[in-house]
């Protein structure tokens, strides 16, 4: 294996890392709820009454971080190399298998992993592993 | 993580491996190990919420298939539901596609489990 020295970010992923355990800390210890942003989405298309608000003011939060860490440091430009179709493809993978699974990333991956489920175990293995078996079809076997 | 080329770093363990990702898991799941032990000796969160921590324990095939189907989009496209968002924000199209493909994902999911409509009774009494 070789490692990626060059675009290797220690630092400012740990440093990322423990700001989103933060955020997921806030709103369980304030809100009691589990930062899962596929479930946060996905249960505030079901249009809920009395489930909007919170839902709404979290992911309104995530789409003008970027405008705000902008304010201190330029926020990271996207390199994004997969095509439109691809991310459409994509989003319709992510949006329902994270609404099959009950979680993503940040359910399961962050949430799930810090209250030692064994069903975020299971999850989060699933998911790292399909996710490099696609991508090295894409970049080792396709291109 | 709002960066597909650093996810798709990540999950490129063939090629040339940029581990950052295992950073940002770490750091917030060392931060999240902390939160959760306090939060399951609570009863309401400090706001006098319900405390709503999943409990269930079961491997079910939805679970599995679910997250084999996202591992494969996260793969394709390099983002995650949260980044994916995130990026929305810095007004990238190509972020917005993916969140389109992924509401309607959401949709689709949606439509596939909703309740079965029972079949009317014949003479259309009302229940």
């Amino acid at each position: 294996m070789m490692i990626d020295w060059e675009h290797f970010t220690p630092i400012w992923s740990l440093t990322g890392g423990v700001l989103i355990g933060l955020s997921a800390a806030l709103l369980l210890l304030l809100n009691g709820r589990i930062a899962g942003i596929s479930g946060i989405l996905g249960e505030l298309i079901k249009r809920q009454p009395g489930e909007m608000r919170w839902r709404m003011a979290f992911l309104l939060g995530l789409v003008v971080a970027p405008a705000l860490f902008s304010i201190f440091l330029p926020f990271p430009t996207p390199t994004i190399e997969a095509s439109n179709g691809a991310l459409l493809v994509a989003g319709l993978l992510v949006g329902i298998g994270t609404r099959y699974a009950c979680g993503c990333t940040s359910g399961h991956g962050v949430c799930g992993l810090s209250r030692l489920s064994i069903r975020s175990l299971v999850a989060t293995l699933c998911f790292m592993g399909s996710g490099m078996a696609v991508v090295f079809v894409t970049r080792h076997l396709i291109a | 993580m709002t960066d597909p080329s650093k996810v798709i770093g990540f999950l490129d363990v063939a090629g040339r491996w940029d581990p950052s990702l295992a950073f940002v898991m770490g750091g917030a799941i060392f931060v999240g190990l902390f939160a959760f032990k306090k939060a399951k000796r609570r009863d309401t969160s400090l706001l006098g919420e319900i405390m709503r921590i999943p409990t269930s324990q079961v491997i079910t095939k939805p679970l599995i298939i679910g997250s084999v189907l996202f591992g494969a989009g996260w793969g394709l496209g390099g983002f995650c539901p949260g980044p994916g968002v995130t990026a929305l924000g810095t007004g990238n199209p190509k972020a917005a596609i993916f969140v389109i493909g992924m509401v309607a994902g959401m949709l689709i999911f949606e439509w596939l489990t909703r309740p079965r409509a029972e079949v009317p009774d014949a003479g259309g009494v009302a229940k």
